[in-house]
């Protein structure tokens, strides 16, 4: 690994400064990049910590539903989210092992956008609100594909903002090795209709299954599912799984998920 | 070079540095504690696991200065005050729960936290906390065993499977 200058402030607007230098990188948990700076995948000159800041920290409810502070470990949303958002705390409970959830945070998740991640499911499924530290981005506006997201440089992800829903579950289909998902959906059940996101499926990263949502919405139950579809065409395709047997996958935890929920 | 102070198994120390510098080297190399053991170094295997502010963590993807002033538990802070092996360590040694040695750090230091956090866990609960420390030896069986000892509870009817 390079070296870097660190730095670690203790506000939001101390690390807005930071982090509008040439060659600066926010640090969340690390728990992605530091094994992508020892592989030199990532060489930043300043890495700014956003460990250190108490107002990106935490759970609790408010106007736009459930915030969570970006810098929150995922063990503590698994903790304090169960009471408001149990599929959310159990999302967060079953990513990685003990460790990462003591390090890895909603904030880096949500930034780093990996195509097998969990907590862009939970995001995009929720409708949810994505708050930086120069504006508010809503979830369907925010994922771009593959580890790509609307962030511009120098903004960093402060809280995000979770409407609760009625009725919700994530189903994860683990990827033993890696502990990520091969696949995983999240589905949520609002007043105004139902919202299912699919992890670990496309090359386009998460998406929401449309076609799903519709029927879900008229009739919430696994079997309004079983007429439809899945266009695999463009899902990823590696050793642990064909594009055909992650579609027939999404259709399975979608109905795994509705039934959980 | 920076210098950054903490305190480990219950005494202040301090080391120089780098940006660079993980938490699992500033113990093994600055601070000489080299019970922390690295094996994959990329967060894979959990025999770098340590405990920071009472939480199980991977030493091998933390920087040292990020947790700079914070309580840091190693395996060398697992004995009695009087050198005689701990509780877990005991459980360990008692019930076979090592062979070669490498992972045994990290299981131990995974395995208290599980009980701080839980201190009657099943055995599916034991397999499910320590699914981030990787034993090429044992086959886990007799690690688990280990645990539930740990905790007090009777192992007689736990098959070898
Ligand atoms: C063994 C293992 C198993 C895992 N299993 C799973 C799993 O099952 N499911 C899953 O979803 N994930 C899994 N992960 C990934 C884990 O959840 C990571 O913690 C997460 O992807 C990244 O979060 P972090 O806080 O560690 O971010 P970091 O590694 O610190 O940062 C990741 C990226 O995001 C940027 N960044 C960080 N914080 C912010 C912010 N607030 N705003 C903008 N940019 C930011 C960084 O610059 C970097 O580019 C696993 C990781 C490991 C090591
Ligand atoms: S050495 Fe840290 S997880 Fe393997
Ligand atoms: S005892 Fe050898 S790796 Fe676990």
């Amino acid at each position: 690994m390079y070296d870097f200058e660190f730095v670690k402030p203790s506000t939001i607007a101390e690390a807005t400064k930071a982090l509008a230098g040439d060659g600066a990188q926010a640090l969340s948990g690390g728990q992605t990049l530091l094994p992508t700076m020892k592989q030199r995948l990532a060489a930043p000159g300043t890495l700014v910590s956003l460990n250190g800041i108490a107002e990106m920290k935490g759970v609790c409810k408010g106007d736009g539903g459930l915030h969570i502070g970006a810098a929150t470990p995922h063990a503590v949303v698994a903790k304090e989210a169960a009471a408001h958002y149990p599929a959310l705390a159990a999302l967060a409970n079953g990513i990685g092992d003990p460790a990462v959830r003591n390090r890895g945070t909603l904030g880096g998740s949500v930034a780093n956008n990996d195509p097998a991640a969990c907590y862009p499911s939970a995001v995009l499924a929720s409708g949810a609100t994505v708050v930086t530290n120069k504006r508010k981005i809503a979830a369907d506006d925010y994922f771009q594909g593959m580890f790509t997201t609307a962030l511009e440089e120098g903004e960093f992800i402060t809280e995000i903002a979770f409407p609760i829903p009625q009725k919700a579950a994530y189903v994860k289909f683990n990827q033993p090795a890696s502990r990520f998902a091969l696949t995983g959906v999240f589905v949520a059940k609002y007043a105004d209709g139902v919202r299912v996101a699919v992890t670990g499926a496309s090359n386009d990263g998460v998406f929401r299954w449309k076609e799903a949502e519709a029927a879900l919405s008229k009739d919430f139950s696994a079997a309004a599912l079983s007429g439809l579809t899945v266009d695999s065409s463009d899902f990823i395709h590696d050793l642990h799984g064909t594009p055909a047997y992650r579609g027939n996958l999404v259709k399975v935890l979608t109905a795994r998920a509705v039934a959980a929920a | 070079m920076t210098k950054v102070t903490m305190v480990v198994n219950g005494k202040s120390v301090s080391a120089e540095t780098e940006g660079r510098t993980l938490l699992s080297g500033y113990l093994r190399e600055g601070l000489g504690l080299t019970g922390t053991h690295v094996g994959c170094d990329t967060s894979q295997c959990g025999a770098c696991v340590v405990h920071v502010n009472g939480k199980a963590v991977k030493s091998c993807t933390i920087f040292a200065q990020d947790v700079a002033g914070a309580e840091v538990r190693t395996i060398e802070g697992m004995a009695n005050a009087d050198g005689s092996l701990g509780v877990v360590q005991q459980a360990f040694q008692d019930h076979h729960g090592l062979q070669c040695g490498f992972c045994t750090p990290g299981m131990v230091m995974s395995s208290a936290a599980l009980l701080a956090e839980n201190p009657k866990p099943t055995e599916a609960e034991v397999r499910h906390y320590l699914e981030g420390n990787i034993c090429r030896c044992t086959g886990y069986h007799n690690i688990v065993k280990a645990v539930l000892a740990a905790s007090g509870q009777d192992i007689a009817a736990i098959p070898a499977e």
